[in-house]
C-alpha cells in the first residue's frame, strides 16, 4: 500500500528532474504540465484510498515506527494533498501564459515541481523532524521562486521574507530538539502519548509555544506576519497565487496537526493564547488591507486575515470549529490563488495593479470582471458561494458555546473584506480608466489569456460548486474534524498496535 | 558536561540576538549562523552527553555491543548542518546580489518592494 503515499510526493520530484533538463525546450513546460496532472490523478488515488479505508500509513524502508519514517494520511492530509495537486495544475496552466523563456530557462519549472513536492510531503509526513525537512524543501524553492526574473523590488522582498523564515525554521527546530530530549521520540503518533506521560508538562507548555511561534511565522499570525506584505505583492502572479494558495497554509495545517494531536495537555493556556491571536490577526489583516491601495497588497492582507478564521476554528477546539477551520483552509486556498490569478490577467488588461492607475476593467472585460467577483465575494462570506458556509460553520461554532464577542469579531471582519473588495471592484472594473485609455484584452496575445483564463474559470467553477452543493465537502470536514479530535485510529495505524 | 553546553548555546544566542537586531543585514546573517549553531547544539544536547563508544555494529551481530553513545541526534544535527549551510550560501548569494542591485545592506535603506511614500497616502 506505501506506493499511494509515496506516489504524491515522487511525482513532482521526477517531474522537477525532467522539466529541469528540459528547461531550455518549449517541452519543459508541457512536462510540467503533464506532471502536475499526473499528480492530481495519484492525489486522487490516495484521496480514494483513504476514503475507503479510513487513515492509512506506510513506514519508510520497512524501519518500523516510532524508529523509521512514516508517512500517514488521515482526512485532513488527504484533502490537503488534493487541493495541493489542484492548485498546481491550475498554477502550472497559468505558468504558460505568464512566464517569460528566460525565466522557464533558469529552471523555474523544476522550482515549481520541488515546492509542490515539499509542501505535499509536509502534509504527508508523520515523523517531526521529517516535517522540518519538508519545511525546508518547501522553504529553499519559495525562496528561488521569489526572486526569480530578479530586479530591486523583488530582491529587497526576497531579502526580508528569507531572513523572517530563517528565523522561525531556527525556532522550530529547537522546539524539536528539545521535544525529542523530553520524551526521546519523534513520531508524531508516538509522541502524544509520550507528551502526556511526560514528566515536567510546564517545560511541555513551553516547548508547545515554541511551535507555535515556529508555525505561526509561516502561517503569519499577528503579530508575526510582517513579511508577508513584505514579499507576496513582487513576484511572477503565478508564483504569488501558489505562495498565497499554498504557503501559509502548511503552517495552518502543522499547527492543526500539533495543536490536535500532541499539544493537548493544557488546552485552556495554548488554545486560549491562540484564540486572542486570531482574533488580531483577523482585525489587523483586514485594517492593513483597507489602508493599501494595489491590488495584490489588498489581497496579501487578506490571507493574513482569512489564516485567522482557520486558527480560529483550531482555538475554539470544538468539533464543530474543527470542521469549520478545515473547511475554510480547503475553501481559501482555491478562492486566494484564484484572486491572484485574476489580478494577474487585469495587470496583462490595464497594464498595472496599481488601483489609481487602472480602470475601466468591467467595460473592456465583463467576462474577468464577473470571474473577479466569485472569488471576491466568496472571499468574504456571500451566499451562496463556498465561503459563506466556511464563515457560517465558524460563527455557529462561536455562538454555540456562547462567545458573543468572537462572532461578532468574525462578522466584523466579514463586513470589512467586502470593503476591500468593492474598493478594489470599484477602483479596477468599475471607474473609468485614468489615462482615459480603455483597457483592451486586444493587447495581451491570445496564448496568453487563454493560458490565464482557464485556471481561473476551472477555480470559480470550483467555488460554485462547493457554494451550491456544500453537503459532501461539509460532511468530509466533519469527519475530518473528528480524527482531529479524536486520533486514535491515527496513532494505532501508525504504530501498528491494535487496541 | 550539560552544564557547559546549556552555558554555551545560551552565549551562542545572546550573541546571535544581539547580532540579529542590527540594521546592517551582514550583522543579521552572522547572527543566523550563530543561532542555527545553538539550535544544533541544543538537539546534540538533548539526545543526553553520556560516554559510549561509536554506536557501531560489528560484523555478524544484530545490534551494537556494550554501551554506545546515542546516534539518533547525531543524524539529526547532520541534517540540520547540511541544510543550513545549503541556505546559508543561498541567503549570501542573495544578499551580495541586493547589495550590487541595490547598493546597500542597511535594512532600512531597503524600502523598494514597500516604497516610503505608501505609507502617508
Amino acid at each position: 500500500m506505501s506506493w499511494v503515499l509515496v506516489l504524491p510526493i515522487a511525482v513532482p520530484f521526477a517531474t522537477a528532474v525532467v522539466a529541469y533538463l528540459a528547461r531550455n525546450y518549449p517541452a519543459g513546460r508541457w512536462i510540467s504540465l503533464a506532471g502536475s496532472a499526473l499528480s492530481l490523478v495519484v492525489s486522487a488515488i490516495l484521496m480514494v484510498a483513504v476514503l475507503n479505508e479510513g487513515v492509512i500509513a506506510a513506514q519508510m524502508s520497512n524501519w518500523n515506527a516510532p524508529f523509521g519514517i512514516t508517512l500517514v494520511a488521515d482526512y485532513l492530509s488527504a484533502v490537503m494533498v488534493v487541493i495541493t495537486a489542484i492548485t498546481g495544475l491550475a498554477t502550472a496552466i497559468y505558468a504558460l501564459g505568464e512566464i517569460p523563456e528566460e525565466t522557464e530557462s533558469l529552471g523555474f519549472y523544476a522550482l515549481f515541481q520541488v515546492l509542490i513536492a515539499g509542501v505535499t510531503g509536509a502534509f504527508l509526513t508523520g515523523d517531526l523532524f521529517n516535517l522540518y525537512v519538508w519545511f525546508e524543501v518547501m522553504l529553499i524553492a519559495s525562496f528561488s521562486l521569489l526572486v526569480i526574473g530578479g530586479g530591486k523590488e523583488r530582491l529587497d522582498a526576497g531579502i526580508k521574507y528569507v531572513a523572517l523564515n530563517l528565523v522561525s525554521t531556527l525556532i522550530f527546530l529547537s522546539g524539536i530538539g528539545l521535544l525529542y530530549g523530553v520524551t526521546g521520540t519523534l513520531n508524531m503518533a508516538d509522541l502524544r502519548q509520550a507528551v502526556a506521560n511526560a514528566e515536567n508538562q510546564g517545560l511541555i507548555t513551553v516547548i508547545a509555544m515554541m511551535f507555535m511561534v515556529g508555525f505561526g511565522v509561516k502561517a503569519a499570525v499577528f503579530p508575526l506576519f510582517f513579511w508577508l506584505p513584505a514579499s507576496y505583492h513582487t513576484p511572477y502572479f503565478t508564483i504569488s497565487a501558489v505562495f498565497a494558495g499554498l504557503l501559509t497554509k502548511v503552517g495552518v495545517y502543522a499547527m492543526m496537526r500539533m495543536f490536535t494531536l500532541v499539544f493537548v495537555g493544557d488546552v485552556g493556556f495554548t488554545h486560549e493564547i491562540l484564540i486572542w491571536v486570531s482574533l488580531l490577526t483577523m482585525f489587523t489583516g483586514v485594517i492593513g488591507a483597507a489602508a493599501q491601495s494595489d491590488f495584490r497588497k489588498i489581497l496579501s492582507f487578506h490571507i493574513i486575515s482569512q489564516i485567522g478564521y482557520m486558527t480560529l476554528g483550531l482555538a475554539l477546539f470544538t468539533p464543530l470549529a474543527l470542521m469549520g477551520g478545515v473547511f475554510y483552509l480547503v475553501h481559501h486556498i482555491i478562492v486566494k490563488a484564484n484572486l491572484f490569478f485574476v489580478a494577474g490577467l487585469a495587470k496583462q488588461y490595464a497594464g498595472s495593479t496599481d488601483l489609481n492607475k487602472i480602470g475601466g476593467l468591467y467595460k473592456s472585460s465583463p467576462l474577468l470582471a464577473a470571474l473577479f467577483i466569485i472569488p471576491a465575494f466568496s472571499l468574504a462570506g456571500f451566499p451562496p458561494l463556498s465561503g459563506f458556509w466556511a464563515k457560517y460553520l465558524i460563527v455557529k461554532a462561536a455562538l454555540e458555546i456562547d462567545a458573543w464577542f468572537i462572532a461578532f469579531v468574525s462578522l466584523l471582519v466579514g463586513l470589512l473584506t467586502i470593503f476591500s473588495m468593492t474598493k478594489i471592484w470599484g477602483m479596477a472594473f468599475w471607474k473609468p480608466h485614468p489615462d482615459g485609455i480603455d483597457p483592451t484584452p486586444d493587447r495581451a496575445p491570445a496564448r496568453v489569456t487563454r493560458a490565464m483564463m482557464i485556471p481561473i474559470i476551472g477555480l470559480a467553477a470550483m467555488t460554485i460548486l462547493i457554494g451550491f452543493y456544500p453537503e459532501p465537502f461539509v460532511q468530509f470536514a466533519q469527519t475530518a474534524a473528528q480524527q482531529l479530535l479524536d486520533p486514535t485510529d491515527y496513532v494505532t495505524t501508525v504504530l501498528g498496535v491494535q487496541p | 558536561m550539560e552544564a557547559l553546553t546549556a552555558i554555551v548555546i545560551g552565549v551562542l544566542t545572546a550573541a546571535s540576538v544581539y547580532l540579529m537586531l542590527a540594521r546592517n543585514f551582514m550583522r543579521f546573517l552572522f547572527g543566523m549562523i550563530l543561532l542555527s549553531n545553538a539550535v544544533n547544539l541544543t538537539i546534540f544536547a538533548s539526545g543526553r552527553m553520556t560516554k559510549g563508544a561509536p554506536a557501531l555494529v560489528p560484523y555478524g551481530e544484530d545490534g551494537p555491543l556494550g554501551v554506545v553513545g546515542n546516534a539518533l541526534p547525531q543524524a539529526l544535527v547532520l541534517t540540520a548542518i547540511v541544510i543550513g549551510f545549503g541556505l546559508l550560501a543561498f541567503t549570501l548569494a542573495l544578499v551580495f546580489e541586493g547589495y550590487r542591485r541595490m547598493n546597500s545592506v542597511d535594512t532600512d535603506e531597503m524600502r523598494f518592494a514597500e516604497p516610503k511614500e505608501d505609507t502617508t497616502k
